[in-house]
Formats: structure tokens, C-alpha cells, sequence
């Protein structure tokens, strides 16, 4: 049975018809046509769907759409603000820290979270805070590089 | 996975209601294991009890004689609470050894308690901090309201509402994770209180359980030492293709070991 649901998505107000099952990430690519967030595994291990939910991240596989009733979703469509790059995903570009970009969107999206409650993590935090999040071109390295480099791009943005 | 109806239940009677009168209906709490569980189509509810909204189920209260933490309180909100990290910070530790932190996130306390999978972390933390489940119906001491793999004392319409911990003067929890899953292949809690010391294993057996002679001789003397010459039976433990009976036994031994020397930091 269909149900509508309504949330704020990317600073928008939008509403959909769901049935109980419906995946957030489903709804997100196949009604929306919001198709960042990527499923790699089914088993909310790769974190390649990872969005936000109320400000912090969560694999958008591993709840329902109906669960997002009321709250506020980002995705990676939503970080560019007028054709410039936020500064996680300019730092992903500048550092190589993508190969074919399967996990790119949950990385930033994961990174982001982490970089709003810890705005310099060290380097073991920043793959502590990645264990949900799988590379399959195991390009770990130039991701933890990108992160430490946005953080501080962060930082002189703020300042 | 197979559809089914989904409801937002505004209070615990509300849900206790629902799940009632519903031959097949779940409670969906974080969802970090039942969504799982429904995509490999393990179980087929026809309708999925939403607690999100329910206030009374959130939240974490402190005082002298221990913790009060609402079942729906994820495991991120445990992990980052200043009071309790002073006051118990066994708790918040093991709390962040769950899953990443998108699950993090999301799972809940009760969620956990109430799935009681064999490799868990806080059904290790509840018995061996001997906790009290609070449920709609009742309370259930840790000591009997795991009775089983994935299975507890739960009965019928009865949810996890609240869970209470008491203070110990000095606690520790270690874990072998498994290499490739993270999940504890082993974990044990240890915890010392006034009464005595009780100790916790997890990931071994087919459902959490308490080492007796572990903790009669930490009881005696507070220290790794008093652990020398004591092994973990490997009878019933698990024996599967992450590890056998025998080094998981051999396992219990050393987090025990961890988790004694983690509580005298």
C-alpha cells in the first residue's frame, strides 16, 4: 500500500508515494532521480549509499523511505552551491582520491559527517571513521589525504 | 524484500497495542539488523512497528546509583555522552566498538538487547554489568533475559522501554573482533562492584553467559594474575569457519586478560 511521505531533501520541501518497503535509496534514485548515493553490497557493509539524515550520516540502503518522514535529507547532489565544488568534494578532486568513483559520493558524505564533529581528525581517526565505507580500488590512502586536506580547507573557509 | 505495511507508533502503549494485535507484525527500532534481515528475506513481518517517534523511549538519565538509558538511544548517543564516559565508561567504549559509525548512527540499545545476537556487544555490557531490562510489562535482570541465540525473555506484545546500569567501581570490555565482519569473535566484559566481580563473554557461546570461576577468582584479587591458571571450557562453544571452539576458548582467556587490565587504567 502506498503512503505519501514528506521531508525536506536538499533545502527542498518534496513529498512521494512510498509503499512500506521502499528503500530511502530507492526513492531517492528511482523517484527523485538522485542517483549519487549508489548500492554496492545489500548488506549495509560498503557505505557507498551513504546520505544525511537530520545532519548525520547514515546508510540511506539500511532504512526505509517512510522512516525519513519529516526529516531532512542531503545528498551529494546537495553539496555544490552555485557550480562550485564544496570543499570535501574539491579536496577528493585535487588529491586523486577517486579511481572509477563507485564509493566517492558515501565517502564524501561519511567524510563530511565526521569533518562536523571533528574538524581536524588525525589521520588514524579519519580511517577509524571510514571502517563503514569500502574503496574496491583500495584508493584508501589519496581518500584519507583528500579528508585532511578538506578539513583544513574547511577550517580557512570558516575563518 | 517482501512488502509489508509500515506504522509510526505515536507512544509504547500505542506500539504495544499494535504488535498485540498483530499476528506478524516487528518493531523497528535503528533498523541495523532487521532491514538486513528482511532483505535476505529471513523474516517476513507483515507490518514493521515504528518507534522512532516515541519520546518516553529516548534519552539518558544519570544519578548516584547508575544509568538509565532509553532503549531507542543510539549507539552514537551512548558512545558521546560526557556523563556517562565519567561515570561509566565501559558503556560509551563499548558502544563505539559497534559496527561503523553510519550504524552507529542509527542502532539502538534496545534493538540490540532485544535481536541478543550471539556476537553483540551490549548484551556482553548488560549482563556483566548485571543491568536491568525495563519492559512495558515487567523488569528482567541481564542474568535471565538472554535465554538463547537470537532469542530472550521477551514474551508476547512485551518491548524493551528502558535499561538500567548499575555503577561498578571499576569495569573493562574487551574484544577480538573478526577480521573480516569487525563483529566480536570474541568479547568479554568485566566489571567489578562492591558485591563481587561479574564477567561476561560474547561472540563465543551460542548466546552471552557468565565465567563463574573467572569471576570467583577476580573477586578474590582484582588483578590479571589471579586469572593464571585458569582456562575458558571450549565445550559448546562455537566452532565454525571464522574460528573453532578451541581458540575461541583460548580467546576468552586473553579478553578477559584485556578487559581486567583495561579496568585497572
Amino acid at each position: 500500500m502506498d503512503a505519501k511521505v514528506s521531508f525536506t531533501l536538499n533545502g527542498r520541501s518534496v513529498d512521494a508515494e512510498a509503499t512500506g518497503a521502499t528503500l530511502l535509496v530507492d526513492l531517492l534514485r528511482n523517484h527523485f532521480g538522485l542517483t549519487g548515493a549508489h548500492v554496492g553490497c545489500d548488506t549495509s557493509q560498503c557505505g557507498a549509499c551513504v546520505v544525511h539524515v537530520d545532519g548525520v550520516s547514515v546508510k540511506s540502503c539500511t532504512m526505509l523511505a517512510a522512516q525519513a518522514e519529516g526529516r531532512t535529507v542531503e545528498t551529494i547532489e546537495g553539496l555544490a552551491s552555485n557550480g562550485e565544488l564544496h570543499p570535501v568534494q574539491q579536496a577528493f578532486h585535487e588529491h586523486h582520491a577517486l579511481q572509477c568513483g563507485f564509493c566517492t559520493p558515501g565517502m564524501i558524505m561519511s567524510a563530511l559527517d565526521l569533518l562536523r564533529r571533528n574538524p581536524r581528525p588525525s589521520e588514524v581517526e579519519v580511517r577509524d571513521w571510514l571502517e563503514g565505507n569500502m574503496c574496491r580500488c583500495t584508493g584508501y590512502h589519496n581518500i584519507v589525504k583528500a579528508v585532511r586536506a578538506a578539513a583544513v580547507a574547511m577550517d580557512e573557509e570558516a575563518s | 524484500m517482501r512488502e509489508f505495511n509500515y506504522y509510526r507508533a505515536g507512544s509504547v502503549r500505542d506500539a504495544a497495542k499494535r504488535l498485540s494485535a498483530s499476528g506478524n507484525a516487528m518493531l523497528l527500532a535503528g533498523g541495523m539488523t532487521l532491514l538486513p534481515a528482511l532483505k535476505m528475506r529471513l523474516n517476513e513481518p507483515g507490518e514493521l512497528i515504528d518507534l522512532a517517534d516515541i519520546g518516553e523511549l529516548k534519552g539518558i538519565k544519570l544519578n548516584r546509583k547508575g544509568a538509565q538509558v532509553g532503549a531507542t538511544t543510539t549507539h552514537a548517543e551512548v558512545a558521546e555522552n560526557v556523563e556517562l564516559r565519567a561515570a561509566i565508561p565501559v558503556l560509551p567504549h563499548a558502544a563505539e566498538s559497534i559496527g561503523d559509525p553510519q550504524v552507529r548512527n542509527r542502532g539502538t540499545l534496545g534493538g540490540s538487547l532485544a535481536n541478543n545476537d550471539p556476537a553483540a556487544d551490549y548484551p556482553a555490557v548488560a549482563l556483566g554489568l548485571g543491568a536491568t531490562i525495563i519492559t512495558n510489562k515487567r523488569k528482567i535482570s541481564a542474568d535471565d533475559f538472554f535465554t538463547g541465540m537470537f532469542e530472550t525473555a521477551l514474551g508476547r506484545g512485551e518491548m524493551v522501554t528502558q535499561v538500567l546500569f548499575p555503577i561498578p567501581q571499576r569495569a573493562g570490555y574487551a574484544i577480538f573482533p573478526n577480521p573480516a565482519t569487525r563483529y566480536a569473535l570474541v568479547g568479554v566484559c568485566v566489571a567489578q562492584f562492591k558485591t563481587g566481580v561479574r564477567v561476561a563473554v560474547t561472540g563465543a557461546g551460542a548466546s552471552v553467559y557468565r565465567l563463574e570461576d573467572f569471576e570467583d577468582a577476580l573477586t578474590d584479587e582484582f588483578s590479571e594474575v589471579a586469572l593464571d591458571g585458569l582456562t575458558a571450557s571450549a565445550a559448546s562453544l562455537n566452532d565454525d569457519m571464522h574460528a573453532g571452539a578451541d581458540y575461541r576458548a583460548h580467546l576468552v582467556g586473553v579478553m578477559a586478560r584485556r578487559a581486567v587490565a583495561m579496568a585497572l587504567e
